[in-house]
C-alpha cells in the first residue's frame, strides 16, 4: 500500500516542484506568471481532448524511452542513447510501412513495430559491443550514435525513403491501414499509449519476479559480486540489457511514426531520449512509477507548447525545469544518504557507505570494463 | 598541381579543431582529477551565448572573456552537485547539459526576441604572423588564425608542463588515481577536483566563445551540436594527455573538414555522410585506441564522505 502512495506522491511532488521552478523562472525573466501558468494548464489538462491529444500523446514516447533508460540504469549501464535508438526504431518502422502494400493491414503494422524493436536493439548493441570488446564508455558511444542516427535518418529521407514528389525531406505518409488505431474518436490518442503501459507493467514483472530480471538487477548492483558469488555471466547480461533498452526505445520510435506523425522526418523527436533520463530518475528507475513521471513530463511539454503559443514563453524553459528536477533529485539523494537511507539513484539498493569501497557500487568505469569482458 | 584545395582543407581542419582542443584540454585536466564532466556541452553553449551578448555590447575580446566566465558558472553548478554533494557525475553532467541548452535557448529569446536570427556579432579577426603566414600549403592553417587558435596551441605545452612537472600537477594526477592516498599525503581531493572542474568550465566556455566569435559570428539554439561530447571522446582518444588531445582534436578537425575538400574535388557524395563521418571515426578510433588502459583509476568514482 505504501508503495502505491509513494508511486503517486512522488510524481505529484515533482510536478509541484517543476511548477515552482517554472514560476520562479517566469518571474525572473519578466513574463506574466499567472497568464503563462494558466496557458500551461489549458495546454496540458484544459479539456478531455487536450489531455488525450496533448499530454497522453506526449507522455507515450517519454514512457517508452523512460523504460529504456530505467532498464539500462538498473543493469548499471548509462545508456544516454535512447534518442538515437528511438530514431532508428522510427526509421525502420517507417521503412517497412511505406514498402508494404496497404493490404498488409494489421500484419503490416505489427511488422513495422517489430522492425522498430529490432532496429533500436541493434543500434544499442553497437554501444554494448564497443563497451565489452573495446572498453569504450557507453556514455560517449551512445551520444555519438545519437548524432549518427540523426544523419542516417536525414540521409534516408532525402534519398531512398523520400516522399514521391521528392520535394520535402520526409517519407511518404503511411497508409491508414498501417497506422495504430485511435482509442478515442476525435482525439489523437492512439493504441500506442496502451502498449507503453503494458510494457511498463511487463518490465516491472520481469525485473521483480523472473530469474533473468534478478540477474540483471544483480549485475547492476554489484557486477563483481554477481560474477563471483552469483555465477552470473555479467558480460552476457549487460549486452542483453543494452539490447532490451534499445528495443524499448526503438518500439517508442515505431509507435511515434505509426501513431502520431505517420511519416518519417529528421526532427521526429524533440529530445524524448534526453527527457527520458529525467522520467526514469524521477521514477527511481521503477517501471510502474515511470508511468506517473512520464505523465508529469508529458503534461509539462504539452503545456509548454500552449505556453509558447498563448503567452509567448520560450518552450526551452521547460528544458531548464527538467534539468532542475534532475539536479534536485540527485541532490536530494545526498540528503537521503545523510539521513541513512538509500536515495533514488541507489541502483539495486546497495548502500553507498559500503566499506568495500565506492568502486564496487559504481557502474563499470573504463577501468572495470576489462574485468567484465574477462568473465 | 593546384594546392589551393589542400591549403583550404588544412586551414578548415585547424579552424574546426580549435574549439574542440580548448574544450578537450579543460576536460583532460578535469578527468585527470577523477571527474568526468558530461556537462561540458552545457558550458560550451553557455559560452556561445555569453560570447555573443558581450561581443555585441562591448567587443569581441570582451566576448571571449564573458564566454570563459559563463563556462565557469556552469562548472560551479556541476561542482556543487557532483563534488560537493557527491552525486553521480554522469547524471549530473547530463542535467548540466540540458540546463545549458535550455537556459541559452530561453535567454536568447528573452534578450533578442523571436526574430533574433539575423543578429550578428563582431568577430575576432585573423592575426597573421608576418613571414610565416606565407609558407605554402600550411602557412594559412598555422599562422593566419584568430586569437583562440594561438591560445589553444600555447595551452597544450603549458598544461602538459603543469601536469607533469609541477607539484600541483602531481597532486592532480594523484587525486585521479587514488583520492585516498592523495588525502593521506595532505592533498584535499575535493578541492583539487573542484578547481580542475572549474578550469574545465573555463576552457569549455572559451570553446563556445571561439565558435561564435571566430567562426560562426552569430548564435543559434543548440549550436554547440555535441562538441562537448566529442571533446570528451577526444580526451580518451588522446589518452588523457594534452599532447594526445591536440593530435586527436586535429584528426577530428580534419574529418569534419573533409567535406570542403570533397566539394572542391566535386565528388557527388551526400553531405550527411560527411556530417556523420567525424562521429563514426571517433567511435572507431576509441575502439582501436583501447583507451581504457590509460584512464585515471578513480575516474567517475564518487568520493567518500570523509573527503
Amino acid at each position: 500500500m505504501s508503495r502505491v502512495i509513494r508511486a503517486i506522491a512522488e510524481p505529484v511532488s515533482a510536478g509541484v516542484l517543476s511548477l515552482g521552478m517554472l514560476a520562479a523562472l517566469l518571474a525572473v525573466s519578466g513574463y506574466p506568471v499567472g497568464e503563462a501558468l494558466a496557458a500551461l494548464w489549458r495546454g496540458a489538462f484544459g479539456s478531455w481532448s487536450v489531455l488525450a491529444s496533448g499530454t497522453l500523446v506526449r507522455a507515450t514516447p517519454l514512457l517508452f524511452a523512460g523504460l529504456a533508460v530505467s532498464v539500462a540504469f538498473r543493469a548499471g549501464i548509462l545508456n544516454i542513447g535512447a534518442e538515437g535508438q528511438l530514431l532508428m526504431g522510427a526509421t525502420a518502422a517507417a521503412a517497412v510501412a511505406v514498402t508494404l502494400p496497404a493490404s498488409a493491414g494489421v500484419v503490416g503494422l505489427l511488422l513495422a513495430l517489430v522492425a522498430g524493436v529490432l532496429a533500436g536493439g541493434a543500434w544499442a548493441s553497437v554501444a554494448g559491443v564497443l563497451r565489452q570488446r573495446f572498453g569504450v564508455l557507453e556514455v560517449i558511444s551512445t551520444i555519438m550514435l545519437n548524432v549518427v542516427a540523426l544523419h542516417v535518418t536525414g540521409l534516408l529521407v532525402r534519398g531512398p525513403l523520400q516522399e514521391p514528389t521528392r520535394t520535402f525531406p520526409q517519407s511518404a505518409l503511411l497508409d491508414a491501414a498501417l497506422r495504430l488505431p485511435r482509442l478515442l474518436p476525435g482525439t489523437r490518442l492512439h493504441a500506442g499509449v496502451a502498449v507503453a503501459v503494458v510494457c511498463a507493467l511487463g518490465l516491472a514483472w520481469f525485473l521483480r519476479t523472473t530469474a533473468p530480471g534478478f540477474r540483471l538487477r544483480m549485475t547492476g548492483a554489484n557486477p563483481r559480486a554477481a560474477a563471483s558469488a552469483g555465477r552470473i555471466d555479467v558480460a552476457r547480461v549487460s549486452l542483453l540489457a543494452f539490447v532490451a533498452s534499445g528495443a524499448l526505445a526503438g518500439l517508442g520510435g515505431a509507435v511515434e511514426v505509426t501513431g502520431v506523425t505517420f511519416a518519417l522526418y529528421e526532427n521526429l523527436s524533440p529530445g524524448y531520449g534526453y527527457t527520458a533520463i529525467a522520467v526514469a530518475l524521477l521514477a527511481r528507475l521503477n517501471p510502474v512509477s515511470a508511468i506517473g513521471s512520464a505523465l508529469v513530463f508529458g503534461a509539462l511539454e504539452a503545456g509548454a507548447s500552449a505556453m509558447q503559443r498563448d503567452a509567448q514563453v520560450p518552450a526551452g524553459m521547460v528544458g531548464v525545469v527538467e534539468a532542475g528536477v534532475i539536479l534536485v533529485l540527485v541532490a536530494s539523494e545526498w540528503v537521503g544518504r545523510r539521513a541513512g537511507r538509500g536515495g533514488p539513484l541507489n541502483r539495486g539498493g546497495t548502500p553507498r557507505s559500503d566499506p568495500a569501497g565506492p568502486s564496487d557500487t559504481e557502474p563499470p568505469s573504463p577501468t572495470s570494463a576489462p574485468q567484465l569482458s574477462a568473465t | 598541381m593546384n594546392v589551393a584545395p589542400l591549403a583550404d582543407f588544412l586551414e578548415a581542419s585547424v579552424r574546426n579543431a580549435t574549439p574542440l582542443l580548448l574544450a578537450a584540454l579543460g576536460e583532460t585536466v578535469s578527468e585527470r582529477s577523477g571527474v568526468i564532466n558530461v556537462g561540458l556541452e552545457g558550458a560550451i553553449i553557455a559560452g556561445c551565448l555569453a560570447g555573443l551578448a558581450a561581443a555585441t555590447t562591448v567587443g569581441p575580446e570582451a566576448g571571449l572573456l564573458a564566454a570563459g566566465l559563463a563556462g565557469i558558472a556552469m562548472a560551479v553548478i556541476f561542482a556543487v552537485v557532483a563534488i560537493g554533494l557527491a552525486a553521480d557525475q554522469i547524471i549530473t553532467g547530463t542535467a548540466i547539459t540540458m540546463l545549458g541548452l535550455g537556459i541559452t535557448s530561453t535567454l536568447y529569446r528573452v534578450l533578442y526576441g523571436d526574430a533574433g536570427a539575423a543578429l550578428s556579432a563582431p568577430t575576432l579577426a585573423a592575426l597573421p604572423i608576418p613571414g610565416l603566414e606565407r609558407i605554402p600549403v600550411i602557412g594559412h592553417a598555422l599562422f593566419r588564425q584568430p586569437l583562440p587558435t594561438y591560445l589553444a596551441a600555447l595551452l597544450v605545452p603549458a598544461v602538459w608542463w603543469w601536469m607533469y612537472r609541477t607539484r600541483a600537477g602531481l597532486a592532480l594526477r594523484a587525486t585521479g588515481e587514488n583520492p585516498a592516498a592523495a588525502l593521506s599525503s595532505g592533498v584535499s581531493p575535493r578541492r583539487v577536483q573542484a578547481l580542475a572542474v572549474l578550469f574545465g568550465g573555463l576552457c569549455g566556455g572559451l570553446a563556445g566563445g571561439t565558435l561564435v566569435l571566430a567562426q560562426v559570428g552569430t548564435f543559434a539554439e543548440g549550436m554547440s551540436a555535441g562538441r562537448g561530447f566529442v571533446a570528451i571522446a577526444i580526451v580518451a582518444l588522446g589518452r588523457w594527455n594534452p599532447v594526445g588531445a591536440a593530435l586527436a582534436a586535429l584528426l577530428f578537425g580534419m574529418a569534419s573538414a573533409l567535406q570542403f575538400l570533397f566539394q572542391a574535388l566535386s565528388l557527388d557524395i551526400p553531405y550527411q555522410i560527411f556530417l556523420a563521418l567525424p562521429y563514426i571515426l571517433t567511435l572507431l578510433a576509441l575502439a582501436l585506441a583501447g583507451g581504457r588502459y590509460a584512464a585515471p583509476a578513480a575516474l567517475g568514482v564518487r568520493p567518500q564522505a570523509a573527503m
